[in-house]
């Protein structure tokens, strides 16, 4: 099918500021975005400049805005968002300085992944017979949904109270904190809630489930952002 | 100018084996972690089954059926000292995984829980033993994920987004690599005592695979052109499993699971070619065996594909023919297999829960690449001299414990053992070693100059067209079936698209983010890499693990129970070196 590309670009050497760059390409309904993004990059324009790796929805290294709403390029296929001699839109993340076309500066996003302490703390001594710890499979399905997550960022950049305020630790820094907060084996809940309880913690968020839409891995997100303010308002873990 | 920066210890490349040896390698010396990725993006995240350890948590198992299974799964084309350290070290290595923090799946009494997969048996019933151990099937994700965190708990220092374009090598030793910052294009200069490569894969050679984008083996092609050869070129592993026409893996962990393969006619043929074992034979096997029948008329329509079949009502149908008491319903599937699940929903708008899955097998895994000895030191040359501060580990490395065909699972178990190894090792040599001395612009001139020849050629070729092309061919005649004429033909066309890359010209002339220069200088590895994979497996006139040849069916054990060695200065040379042997003797290979 032929599809309209419109695609934001920005070249820090030479635009002052962004622009559309427009593209028609022929694809099969079942290409990804991605792959029509490399049609033109590889047919058309060798300048169009993206991340991208796996291409199929397990690195994280494609979050684009798509169509207004924040998606994998690679996890999303052409007869799933537009029908033959349709536009699709294709946008950088919002909330993150775009360094060149699609590509924006993960820094800041990393630095709140950071913040959370996103490792596991156990202090006790290891089992003396130099095994595994045991863990309960109930245990260890408490926290099952947040470990999927692939730090795309797309729920935190798809986030209003993120826009409003960069430094707001996001919704994928609180899924992070979430994975270890509720695992059994760690015991490092506390410090993790004292950075979660500050002014630029879990309280910004309005419950707007964006993140949760936006999540490509189908993490609950906004439910797990409201279990670590229930630990914060009750301070139990449960 | 090139920026500068000096570490003890380099290790380029931040996926599983990366991270394990800058965790070890950061605990004794100034470490430093170079990655053109973001390290949680790298291709050990894709992993999706189990990593194996003769942990016994279900049934009776031993690292030596570990050894064994490996072994045998690679032809016995294995270095048999290498595959008992791995398969040794395995147990603690995954130990190791849980201490730090990995989330495994776990049995009713709290232990690690663990799967079937391919090739991995008890050796004395000769049945499928239960050894990988898995978080779900996204393994390899929870490693990656946990092995990032612990870098991050341990302050390990990233260079994100750096692309390794040159070693640094003088007089037979390593100083570091040359690297092109990716966001500025600014050229760094990395000086150390010890490197070690962790690069990962190269199959985006071909056209249909499992690989990212990124696999494109920058630094065994960096290796070559520094003078360093390459082992076992001729071997890459075609994972039978591959979604049809887009390569995307879905993990042996189905079959472990109970799935089986169909042709057009039904029929669950693996069990005709290996009684034992069927659908959980190794992978080389299967995938030769899924093109036989398509040769044979019996692919799905007559088409290239067959079925993978994990319909509940199957599987349960299947575990009674074989008399195995286990029944299996669909929330138990969607819970071992949520993410492969959803890759056929996704990608092929079928849902394997009630239809059988298209699939046709996919280039996944390089057994051979850079040649290391068993404390991961680059080799120079076919008798074991070491390139002195230059280390290997890793899909990128041929220890070599894969021999001529990888076993499921043991892709992971060979990076944290062995990136364990290299960065405990590289902490011991910094500790003695000094810096060698380096001149930074002398250092940078032939990386820079190779990425402004390309920035500025005004030549007439797309890089675009010229990767398709090496893609097709390699999938045409570098595939799963390979013949003399074939492999002669494919080197021809790979001169010939060698000589149109050097007439290249590409659209971005810019500095920041110039993913046109990188992806085209990526283009180059892959050419160089495929000359000597096609070179290596015309000179092996035999059938071996994963390189068959249909001219020469059979293995040939008294000509070529021997590793290649590949170098190319100007044209590829090979030589050969022979395979170490300990305890077990070469057999004919049943399942």
């Amino acid at each position: 099918m032929k599809v309209h590309l419109k695609i934001k670009r920005f070249n820090p050497e030479v635009d002052k500021k962004p622009r559309w760059g427009e593209y028609d390409v022929e694809v099969e309904p079942t290409d990804r975005v991605l792959d029509a993004l490399n049609e033109v990059k590889w047919n058309e324009d060798g300048t169009l400049a993206y991340r991208r790796s796996c291409a199929h929805g397990v690195c994280g290294s494609d979050a684009m805005r798509i169509n207004g709403r924040n998606m994998l390029a690679c996890k999303i296929l052409m007869q799933d968002i537009t029908t033959d001699g349709g536009t699709v839109t294709v946008e950088p993340i919002l909330g993150l300085p775009v360094q060149k076309d699609l590509i924006v500066d993960m820094e800041p996003f990393f630095a709140h992944y950071r913040s959370v302490m996103p490792y596991l703390v156990n202090n006790d001594p290891l089992p003396a017979n130099g095994r595994e710890r045991l863990q309960s499979q109930a245990d260890r399905e408490r926290f099952d949904d947040t470990t999927k997550c692939i730090l795309c960022a797309a729920c935190t950049t798809s986030c209003p109270s993120f826009w409003a305020r960069g430094e707001y630790v996001g919704p994928a820094a609180i899924v992070q904190a979430h994975r270890f907060i509720f695992d059994s084996r760690d015991q490092a809940a506390q410090e993790r809630l004292e950075v979660l309880s500050e002014e630029d913690g879990v309280w910004r968020c309005r419950t707007v489930f964006n993140c949760t839409e936006a999540c490509p891995r189908g993490i609950q997100v906004t439910k797990a952002i409201g279990e670590v303010k229930e630990v914060l308002r009750t301070g139990v873990i449960e | 100018m090139p920026q500068y920066h000096q570490f003890d210890a380099l290790v380029v490349g931040a996926g599983g084996a990366g991270l394990m040896a800058a965790l070890y390698a950061s605990k004794g010396c100034n470490t430093a972690v170079i990655s053109k990725l973001y390290p949680t993006r790298s291709h050990t995240g894709t992993a999706q089954g189990g990593i194996s350890a003769a942990l016994g948590n279900l049934e009776e198992d031993k690292w030596e059926w570990h050894a064994y299974d490996t072994i045998k799964g690679g032809d016995f084309l294995n270095d048999q000292d290498a595959v008992d350290i791995m398969c040794r070290e395995a147990i603690g290595a995954v130990i190791d995984l849980e201490h730090m923090g990995l989330p495994f799946d776990r049995l009713p009494d709290g232990k690690i829980s663990q799967r079937r997969f391919g090739g991995h048996t008890n050796n004395e019933t000769k049945k499928a033993v239960m050894r990988a151990c898995h978080a779900a099937d996204r393994t390899g994700h929870m490693i990656l994920q946990t092995l990032y965190q612990n870098c991050i708990k341990n302050d390990v220092k990233f260079f994100d987004e750096f692309q390794v374009v040159d070693l640094m090598i003088e007089d037979g030793k390593c100083n570091g690599v040359v690297a092109a910052h990716l966001a500025t294009g600014e050229i760094h200069v990395f000086h150390s005592k010890a490197t070690l490569i962790a690069s990962g894969g190269f199959g985006k050679m071909w056209k249909v695979t499992s690989n990212a984008h990124s696999l494109t083996g920058d630094l065994p092609a960096a290796a070559l052109r520094r003078g360093l050869p390459l082992e076992d070129m001729e071997f890459f592993q075609f994972h039978p499993t591959g979604v049809y026409k887009l390569g995307i893996l879905l993990s042996e962990a189905a079959r472990g699971e109970g799935a089986v393969f169909i042709n057009d006619k039904g029929e669950r043929f693996m069990e005709r070619y290996m009684p034992t074992l069927k659908d959980l034979a190794p992978r080389d096997i299967c995938s030769r065996y899924i093109y036989q029948e398509v040769r044979e008329g019996r692919g799905i329509g007559g088409k290239d594909y067959v079925y993978l079949d994990f319909r509940p009502s199957e599987i349960n149908k299947y575990f009674e023919a074989d008399g195995n008491p286990k029944r299996i319903d669909a929330h138990y599937l969607e819970t071992k297999l949520p993410d492969i699940i959803e890759f056929s929903r996704v990608y092929q708008g079928i849902d394997p829960i009630k239809e059988p899955v298209p699939i046709q097998p996919t280039a996944h895994y390089a057994m051979g690449g850079i040649p290391t000895d068993n404390d991961t030191r680059v080799l120079a040359d076919e008798t074991g001299k070491v390139v002195e501060g230059l280390y290997a580990a890793g899909e990128v490395a041929c220890v070599s414990v894969h021999g001529a065909n990888r076993l499921g699972t043991n892709s992971l178990v060979d990076l944290v053992v062995f990136g364990k190894i290299g960065g405990q090792k590289m902490a011991e040599y910094a500790k003695t070693a000094s810096f060698r001395n380096v001149q930074k612009d002398v250092a940078a001139k032939e990386g820079l100059a190779e990425l402004d020849h390309i920035r500025n050629n005004n030549g007439t070729e797309r890089p675009g067209a010229i990767r398709k092309e090496m893609q097709v061919l390699m999938d045409d005649k570098v595939g799963v079936y390979r013949t003399g004429s074939g492999l002669e033909e494919a080197i021809d066309k790979i001169h010939e698209l060698q000589a149109r890359f050097k007439q290249i010209k590409i659209d971005d002339k810019g500095l920041k983010w110039n993913t046109d220069l990188m992806e085209t200088w990526e283009l180059g590895a892959l050419l160089d890499l495929a000359e000597v994979t096609a070179f290596s497996a015309l000179a092996r006139t035999e059938s071996r693990g994963g390189h068959f040849r249909e001219d020469y069916p059979a293995r040939d054990d008294a000509n070529f129970l021997k590793h290649s060695m590949a170098w190319k200065n100007g044209a590829v040379k090979i030589k050969y070196k022979p395979v170490r042997i300990t305890r077990i003797q070469p057999q004919e290979r049943k399942y």
